[in-house]
């Protein structure tokens, strides 16, 4: 990927939050940038990665992001790391003490939190982080405000030596603004200096410093109520007044156009003499925020009297069409009457799909074949095998997980489970970012758990960034490629229990996942084929059904691709007297990329190659991202 | 909400141009000197799931996203995610949908009906309901990529911008990107025009 000259400074460009993030990012002279993949966070280290002029990097987890940024900063360099709300959780330990060490050049750590779950297994308010590690947190409103927050947030964090956290939300992330950039800074790294008292981090370093913490905190707390930033829009109607910040500011701004509105950039520590002096002016305070009620709180602490979460949803965004009828009852204690619109219409759901031809299709197909297994499972594309027809995985709670939690049910099970197999499934990018660990802790504590490691070279379920299994760095040059049958020996598997196999050969997955499963020590499946999304998968010639030869068996349905289609229903009475419901089925051939695998379970040997007569299916096109 | 915010609410399914389109909406709004939002719920859209672009333009816009019961047109690429966000529209709005149908494994296996005919179901609602195959329209043009443009040419007149501003934005995006689709993506245009000015309006 060729570097990219970015627009000119003062032009009016339309940019997402994501893109301002990263726009901003540059014209701060940020010279070291890196994160792991994360919807809603992702493209701002893509948009970076094409510029010129500083080092980025995709990093094998947040944690690791977190540790290259602040190396960096420890030189002198300005850094940033991105992330989304999980991935903070997975970088909190070098948070949690890089907030003792303070920093050298400025460190801003940008946090996306999936505000109404989009793309996420939780829902969790990144600002209790600023409270935790007494760190500030900046919250844009839009795109505008990602762009010059973020540069704020660095001049902050060298100006009180700390890192900044700014805080996004996917309303911020994936909306398009007008913005305007400033000029670019270049910023020399200032050197290392050795300092053990202030950079190495034993209990007689850190002890002292704890009182610097609260210091600079209190400092932050002077810089709040001071700040540009902290914004009072002022209204002429005073029976109700807000304190609100990132998206939800202008969701209120646009409810409620004659009410004062003091919107927090600067969000932590609050500006409290600010609020205070609002609340003095109003009938009614109300603090809007998405999503805890993490400022109400510390208002009613100072004795601050406000409404916020007895009133507003605990959960998800607060757009106008949520905030209007809940003041309309705060202020005349009534309903308010609804807007005239059409009566919704009940349509199917259409939950998200693995892709035609996906190679998981094959690992689900023939996971779903077996019975008696648990299936510890993991975050990506993979996870969507939880659902139709497969019903093949059983659990999913964080980045690596699938490890340790089959671990834990070998070693917890008791009669009940006794006869079960259990299988953990888990994704190449997964299993670098925190599945090795977990590995090893199986290998060490000889469970007993047969692993499928699911290389499709590539980030998937985030739009197919690399990652050390693509063999690409973040520009897509060739990079070092991990060895899976290596790195799993090393960790303790014998090389005897590691099969590398092609998912769409079904009888060979079959054949390993039976024997694998039946031995009584830890063995790891590889299924090696790429993502379809990628440019290394080939699509080959599309196969197409015989409806003359098709009996109805549904056998194929099983695989569960998304280009198969049923096109009518019946049912037949078997000479047992059972009745068996059929459907018959076509292939989308402008969709088929030839992966053979529904040919494999059709019994009547219905399903042959096609003649392609049309071009490939926009239905699945690479470059946009989940 | 300020009447001269003008509210279009896009809608589709993962891959079929939703986003892009959107975006060329934007950037015509844009180059009129409006301010413009755009924003989009599309959670794991690429595994065939559903999208939705809200497209918001004035002299100022604050909050980005459209409530329900305030966009003035509603612009559909599969004729079932047209019909499930009606309830976004203020009465008497317009619909603009392409009445070509992705089916999903969830109908397919049986589990779910796919609607009988979403048309008439809107029409029934009051709405006025500019309804046309699109999809034909670009498998005829030998790329079924160019649907979205041609859903583009479909909007073409019911806009409050300037005739020919919008295929400009779509001619411009294209001369920069990829130029040897640019006579192509002309003929969509105009196709997906023609296509609504023929079909007219079936209004309830």
């Amino acid at each position: 990927m060729a570097a990219v000259q970015p627009a000119p400074a003062h032009s009016r460009q339309f940019l997402s939050g994501n893109e301002a993030v990263a726009r901003a990012a540059w014209d701060a002279g940020v010279r070291v940038a890196a994160a792991y993949p994360g919807t809603p966070s992702t493209e701002i280290l893509e948009v970076l990665a094409r510029f010129p002029d500083l080092y980025t990097e995709w990093s094998v987890n947040e944690k690791v992001s977190l540790e290259v940024a602040l190396g960096a900063s420890m030189v002198g360099a300005r850094a940033l790391c991105a992330m989304k709300h999980v991935g903070l959780n997975v970088a909190s330990d070098a948070l949690m003490t890089l907030t003792v060490t303070g920093v050298e050049g400025g460190l801003v750590i940008v946090v996306a939190d999936d505000v109404g779950m989009s793309s996420s297994q939780n829902e969790q308010d990144s600002r209790f982080w600023g409270r935790f590690a007494h760190l500030p947190v900046f919250e844009p409103a839009d795109s505008q405000e990602a762009y010059t927050l973020t540069r704020a947030a660095f001049a902050v964090s060298e100006q009180f030596r700390t890192a900044v956290i700014v805080r996004l939300t996917t309303r911020i992330c994936h909306v398009k603004g007008a913005v305007t950039a400033g000029d670019r800074e270049v910023v020399e790294p200032t050197g290392f200096e050795k300092d053990p008292p202030r950079w190495v981090m034993v209990p007689g370093h850190a002890k002292p410093r704890l009182p610097l913490m609260f210091d600079r905190e209190a400092a932050l707390r002077e810089a709040a109520e001071a700040s540009e930033f902290n914004v009072l829009e002022p209204g002429k109607d005073m029976g109700v007044g807000f304190v609100t910040s990132g998206p939800a500011g202008m969701h209120v701004l646009e409810a409620f156009p004659d009410a004062p509105v003091l919107r927090l950039g600067f969000s932590y520590p609050p500006p409290l003499e600010r609020i205070r002096a609002l609340a003095a002016q109003v009938d009614r305070l109300v603090v809007v925020e998405e999503t805890e009620p993490l400022l109400e709180t510390e208002l009613k602490a100072v004795g601050i009297d406000c409404h916020g979460k007895d009133i507003l949803p605990r959960l998800g965004e607060l757009p106008p069409n949520i905030l209007t009828p809940a003041i309309d009852r705060l202020l005349r204690g009534e309903a308010p009457v609804e807007v005239e619109r059409p009566a919704p219409q009940p349509v199917f759901p259409r939950p998200p799909t693995l892709c035609v031809a996906c190679p998981h299709l094959g690992v689900y197909y023939t996971l779903s074949q077996l019975r008696n297994v648990i299936i510890s499972g993991d975050i990506g594309c993979y996870t969507l095998g939880a659902g139709h027809p497969w019903n093949a995985l059983d659990t999913c709670i964080s980045m690596g997980a699938s490890m340790g939690m089959a671990l834990g049910m070998d070693k917890g099970r008791g009669a009940k489970d006794a006869n079960k197999k259990i299988v953990a499934v888990i994704g190449d990018s997964t299993f670098m970012h925190m599945g090795m660990q977990g590995l090893l802790d199986i290998t060490w504590n000889r469970g007993n758990v047969t692993i499928l490691l699911l290389d499709n070279r590539t980030v998937g379920m985030t739009g197919g960034q690399d990652n050390p299994a693509s063999g690409r760095d973040i520009h897509g040059q060739e990079a070092p490629r991990v060895d899976f049958v290596q790195l799993c020996e090393a960790l303790g598997v014998r090389r005897e229990r590691i099969r590398k196999l092609d998912p769409y050969e079904l009888p060979t997955l079959f054949k390993a996942l039976r024997e694998e499963t039946k031995i009584d020590e830890p063995s790891v499946i590889i299924t090696d084929r790429p993502c379809v999304l990628i440019g290394e998968y080939k699509p080959t010639q599309a196969y197409k059904v015989i409806d003359d030869t098709c009996t109805g068996c549904g056998n194929c349905l099983d695989v569960g691709c998304p280009a198969i289609h049923v096109t009518r229903r019946g049912q037949e009475t078997k000479p047992s007297g059972k009745v068996v419901d059929l459907a018959f089925v076509r292939i989308d051939t402008a969709a088929c990329t030839g992966c053979g695998l529904c040919v494999q379970p059709c019994a009547p040997e219905a399903i042959v190659h096609a003649q392609r007569l049309q071009p490939l299916s926009f239905i699945r096109q690479p470059g946009s991202t989940a | 909400m300020s009447m001269s915010i003008t509210n279009i609410l896009v809608c589709g399914i993962g891959g079929q141009g939703v986003m892009t389109a959107t975006e060329i909406l934007a950037e015509a709004a844009l180059s009129l000197g409006f301010d413009v939002k755009k924003t989009e719920v599309a959670g794991m859209s690429q595994r065939g799931g559903v999208v939705t672009s809200h497209l918001r333009f004035g002299p100022r816009v604050l909050s980005p996203q459209i409530a329900p019961g305030d966009a003035d047109l509603l612009v559909g690429f599969e004729a079932a995610e047209t019909l499930r966000w009606v309830h976004m529209l203020r009465p008497g709005a317009e619909v603009l949908t392409n009445i070509g149908r992705i089916v999903p494994p969830v109908v397919n296996s049986g589990r779910y009906d796919y609607p009988d005919d979403p048309v008439a179901q809107m029409t029934a609602l009051g709405l006025t309901v500019h309804a046309f195959d699109a999809t034909a329209i670009a498998l005829e043009l030998g790329e079924i990529r160019l649907g979205n443009t041609v859903m583009l040419g479909a909007m073409a007149a019911r806009l409050p911008f300037p005739d020919d501003v919008l295929e400009q934005a779509v001619l411009a995006r294209f001369a920069k990107r990829k130029p040897q689709l640019l006579e192509l993506n002309r003929e969509a245009f105009a196709r997906g025009r023609a296509a609504v000015a023929v079909a007219g309006a079936t209004a309830g």
